[in-house]
């Protein structure tokens, strides 16, 4: 639709269209219609609530993968200053799919690292739509490791579909690029703040996640599989998503009641995409709550907090032999 | 906690009882080989570690038979044998399929995790059974994985783990990703204690078991043949639209990029298993 709306916007997309029309045609004509544009505007703000308040996950679903939705880039170009790309994993390749390097967040030193899915058409093939190859996350690692030695914060930014699915990742050790990055960022002695900004498409985005903080903005998702892939194999009909979407428990809502997100950051009405520089405002004043009380912990403090946070997530129970 | 530790280490090892044995019967007294097509007596190939004497096919193993194969005298003490799955998200379906999976396999979950010694080697042990939900990993499987690799710690015991899953389990969603995480914390633990993590990657491991613990081992055996790897074959297919090799994603094809230490067939696991633990025991006190 037009102006970036979405299908479920519809309604609220008219009225807006014909207050604008009601308040041109008002104006050329030089009458008074004052009362009648400010009950239109009551009601839009009503209809904006209910939209808006009432999402259902497949809907910020759709928010999440808005064509307009801020990047990464867009996060660390107006939340940090003096912002220095990093490239290279020194092993194979730069993967543009995974963006870092160092900046400085009110004067700090913080190393930075985010998926990138890219602005434009060419930008996001050249970034391969955000979905990164083992040397991505090698990059990632590499960047992390100098910042644990030199004790930088670490500010990871969560956006992607998922790991590249391909037949050179495979052979250059997806997995293994993987696995090493949970585990290493397990044990690194500075602190690690992890947001997810878009799309929180599993391992691939996990690989990045092991933080001691994990937040999340209103209308990302964060899943084990995507609602496509989830229901071609429940239903062998990829058109469930809808459902799929629910069942999964995917929204932000849904992470901090199961204890695997800490903060939810509030979105602009209508999501990032409406307001991205009040977006990064919201995300900066998170960080810099969450980043404060991790600054006062010992290294091996923010360890054992990064170990105790995960140890923690799951339900299981015993049962009582008979 | 450590009373009942020491309680419980003076119980002589159980023998692992194997309830699936009975089962197996009535499902036919012959097996024939999915690779070549040869019959066999499944007596005699259960007496063969379950691998094809014609071509060498390594059929799945259950969790049961594997540490029946691999600890001395078969003795095994089980640890967290209680555990069981919830339905955290209310899953369609979920709970029904967790009951069937109990009665199919005589199993609670998708591993059994305990300690036994192998070549006179105490040693955690985990294994995977691709019978219970595909040997996907959810809550249960992460905590019983976790839990292992601190016994581990607390012991100063190596963990060797055979992996058989499809993944991360779907139906508990990303409680089930986060588990990659958690068994990930658990064995950088082990690695800043300087502890031996051994994994044996089996047909087949996938998806986020690939991409967390199994990929983790100081040294990644695999067993010939196994399916491993991090996407699926199809979505690979679908995605760069082109015919991937015959070898693709298995054990040999993951060697030859590097990604392995070693392929070793199923009749020398064991022992290449006691050679590894000898040659981390060296210096060690032994207990
Ligand atoms: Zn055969």
């Amino acid at each position: 639709m037009k102006n970036g709306y979405l299908p479920f916007e519809k309604p609220l997309a008219e009225l807006r269209d014909k207050i604008t029309e009601l308040k041109k045609f008002t104006q050329e004509k030089s009458i008074d219609m004052s009362d009648e544009i400010a009950t239109l505007e009551a009601k839009a703000a009503r209809l904006e609530e209910e939209i808006y308040g009432n999402l259902t996950a497949w809907q910020k679903v759709q928010i999440a993968r808005h064509a307009s939705r801020p990047t990464t880039l867009h996060y660390i170009r107006t939340i940090f200053t003096d912002f220095m790309e990093l490239h290279g994993d020194r092993l194979y390749g730069d993967d543009p799919a995974i963006v870092g390097g160092i900046a400085k967040l009110d004067g700090r030193p913080v190393t930075v690292i985010g998926h990138e899915r890219g602005t434009d058409t060419k930008d996001k093939i050249a970034r391969n739509f955000g979905l990164p190859h083992p040397e991505g996350y090698r990059k990632a690692l590499r960047l992390m490791q100098q910042a644990d030695k030199f004790g930088r914060p670490i500010i990871c930014f969560i956006d992607t579909q998922g790991a590249h699915p391909g037949v050179e990742a495979e052979e250059r050790g997806q997995s293994e690029a993987i696995a090493r990055n949970l585990r290493e960022m397990a044990g690194f002695k500075v602190p690690i703040i992890c947001i997810v900004t878009g799309e929180g498409g599993s391992g691939g985005a996990l690989a990045i996640g092991v933080g001691n903080r994990l937040l999340m903005l209103e209308h990302a998702y964060y899943s084990v599989i995507s609602p496509e892939g989830a229901a071609a194999i429940l239903w062998r009909d990829a058109g469930k998503a809808q459902e799929a979407a629910e069942a999964l428990k995917i929204t932000s809502a849904d992470l901090k009641a199961l204890g695997v997100v800490d903060q939810v950051i509030p979105e602009p009405k209508g999501g990032a995409h409406r307001d991205p520089m009040q977006q990064s405002a919201y995300i900066k004043e998170a960080i810099l709550e969450n980043l404060q009380p991790l600054l006062n912990m010992t290294p091996e403090e923010l360890v054992e907090d990064r170990h105790r946070k995960f140890a923690e997530i799951g339900r299981y129970t015993t049962i009582v032999p008979t | 906690m450590l009373l009942k530790d020491l309680f419980r280490k003076q119980r002589k090892y159980a023998t692992i009882p194997s309830p699936e044995a009975k089962k197996e019967i009535p499902e036919g007294i012959m097996q024939k080989c999915p690779r070549c097509g040869t019959i066999m007596i499944t007596k005699e190939l259960e007496k063969n570690l379950k691998v094809c004497k014609s071509c060498g096919y390594h059929y799945s193993m259950t969790a049961p038979e594997r540490i029946r194969s691999i600890v001395d005298e078969g003795r095994f003490f089980e640890y967290d044998e209680d555990m069981v799955s919830e339905d955290p998200l209310g899953f369609p379906e979920y709970k029904k399929k967790i009951k069937a999976d109990m009665d199919k396999s005589g199993l609670k979950e998708a591993v059994i995790t305990g300690e036994g010694t192998i070549g006179g080697y105490p040693t955690v042990i985990g294994v995977m059974d691709s019978r219970f939900r595909m040997g996907s990993m959810g809550s249960v499987v992460g905590e019983k994985i976790a839990r292992a690799a601190g016994r581990a710690v607390d012991k100063q015991y190596p963990f060797i783990l055979f992996s058989a899953s499809g993944g991360a389990r779907m139906q508990e969603g990303v409680l089930s990703l986060m588990q990659m995480a958690k068994t990930s914390a658990a064995l950088e633990k082990m690695h800043r204690n300087g502890l031996l993590f051994v994994s044996v990657l089996t047909n087949p491991t996938t998806g986020g078991v690939s991409a967390s613990f199994s990929s983790l081992g100081d040294i990644n055996l695999a067993e010939p043949g196994a399916l491993i790897g991090f996407a699926g074959r199809r979505v690979i297919e679908q995605t760069v639209r082109q015919k991937l090799p015959d070898d693709f994603q298995t054990a040999e094809f993951l060697l030859k990029h590097g990604q392995l230490d070693r392929v070793v067939p199923r009749h020398e696991l064991r022992d290449t298993l006691i050679k590894i633990l000898e040659f981390h025991a060296y210096g060690r006190e032994t207990q």
